[in-house]
């Protein structure tokens, strides 16, 4: 307890002297339009990449974000930290690393993901239809012993490949802004990569589906679920994920999110859920 | 699990939907008629007299025109007993070369101003949704 608590002031320490090193954050959308950083860094929700692309830039601006999120479930705990740059609203660069620590074995399997993103069409508020982004997420594995342990095709490195489509509407339920997110997946990964890629029931590109749906209470606090399809190439029972959220966006240079995230099995350990903590700083 | 989870959130939308459609009042009259149309925008006008970016846009502007005329315009678009008597969106922003980041700018003073004139937030967003769709008459012209 004491250890995760220092953990967590720790990434938050490390986010405020980021954003308090740096001034003048892009501003060119709407508070709580921007989105959140899901967990592998790209722009998104908390588990699921949006079409979003992190940061308020518009299209004359460019904004750096960075994140520190925090998993802590039964028998494992992920942290993330992670730094990404949105150009002119168009292209998003991400990079973040992934420290997952098995609890009882004492010990962690680091990953490094390097994202980038698209967005095709649109304007997730003002467009008619949804904005739409393809993506891709490269991910390399530095430890590679678990994930040949436990029978991966390949532990090395890989990519997924994704298309999200993500609307905001103004007004839509009651008069609150509720936002939905639908994205495709193309993956090999078992447990986002850090088990490697593809196994014994499956070494080929499967296609995921993963959605968001959320309702802004407030310019400043948002509400919302989510939920991600995996595959189980390793034949351990691999589930998906689902989430609850709550953000409270006090600024567009930071917002806080809590949530409570069901992993399910994960290396046949049963019933992983817990707390989803993060943190998300617009730099510039 | 996941079912029963997607079976609440979907219900949660349309319910909540429906309950927003069933209200047949108009915006206008939601937002509390002609009194508070007159008072946001003179709200606004404040608010971009205090902005040194979107008091570009407007300098050169006759302000008491510009304020009769986006009070019948936003009474008009929100469903209020008005004609708007004043210029197309085009005619009126062509030549601004209004970039997106200061709409934007532009739509946060315009939030500014509601709040400013206590009208509450799911009414804002009713506002906001009927002014969005003339945005694309504005943007880089």
């Amino acid at each position: 307890m004491t250890q995760k608590i220092s953990s967590m002031s720790y990434y938050l320490g490390f986010i405020f002297a980021l954003c308090s090193s740096l001034v003048s954050a892009q501003d060119g959308k709407l508070i709580g339009t921007a989105g959140l950083v899901q967990l592998e860094g790209s722009g998104g929700g908390g588990i699921v990449p949006w079409a979003t692309l992190a940061g308020y830039d518009s299209r004359d601006q460019i904004s750096v974000s960075a994140v520190a999120t925090q998993v802590d479930v039964d028998d494992y705990r992920l942290n993330v930290l992670g730094i990404s740059a949105s150009f002119y609203d168009r292209v998003e660069v991400s990079v973040a690393q992934h420290r997952f620590d098995l609890k009882g074995a004492g010990v962690d399997i680091k990953q490094n993901i390097y994202g980038v993103k698209y967005r095709v069409y649109g304007d997730v508020v003002y467009s008619d239809w949804p904005q739409i982004s393809v993506g891709a997420q490269h991910k390399v594995l530095e430890d590679e012993g678990i994930a040949s342990a436990v029978g991966a095709d390949k532990t090395g490195s890989g990519t997924d490949f994704y298309i999200a489509a993500t609307k905001v509407h103004l007004g839509a339920i009651a008069g609150y802004n509720a936002v939905w997110n639908l994205t495709a997946r193309a993956t090999k990964a078992n447990e986002m990569g850090l088990l490697g890629y593809g196994g014994i029931k499956n070494d080929n590109y499967e296609v995921m589906l993963e959605a968001s749906a959320g309702i802004l209470f407030s310019r400043h606090f948002a509400v919302g679920v989510e939920y991600r399809q995996k595959p189980d190439n390793l034949g351990l029972g691999e589930d998906d994920w689902k989430d609850l959220f709550v953000t409270y966006i006090p600024s567009k240079d930071f917002s806080i999110t809590l949530a409570w995230a069901d992993l399910g099995k994960i290396a046949g350990a049963d019933g992983q859920d817990g707390l989803y903590l993060s943190f998300n700083g617009q730099l510039w | 699990m996941k079912h029963t989870l997607i079976i609440v959130l979907v219900s949660l939308f349309f319910g909540l939907s429906a309950c927003s459609t069933t209200s047949e009042q108009s915006v206008y009259a939601q937002m509390g008629g002609q009194q508070k149309v007159e008072e946001v925008v003179d709200n606004f006008i404040t608010e971009i007299e205090f902005d040194p970016v979107i008091y570009e846009y407007f300098k050169d502007s006759n302000i008491d025109r510009f304020r009769e005329k986006l009070i019948e315009h936003v009474c008009h678009l929100t469903g209020g007993p008005c004609e708007y008597t004043g210029d197309t969106m085009v005619q009126v922003h062509t030549g601004m070369d209004i970039t997106e980041t200061d709409f934007n700018r532009g739509v946060d003073l315009f939030i500014n101003a509601m709040d400013k004139a206590q009208i509450s937030h799911p009414i804002q967003n009713k506002v906001l949704a009927i002014l969005a769709k003339t945005r694309k008459e504005m943007l880089y012209i």
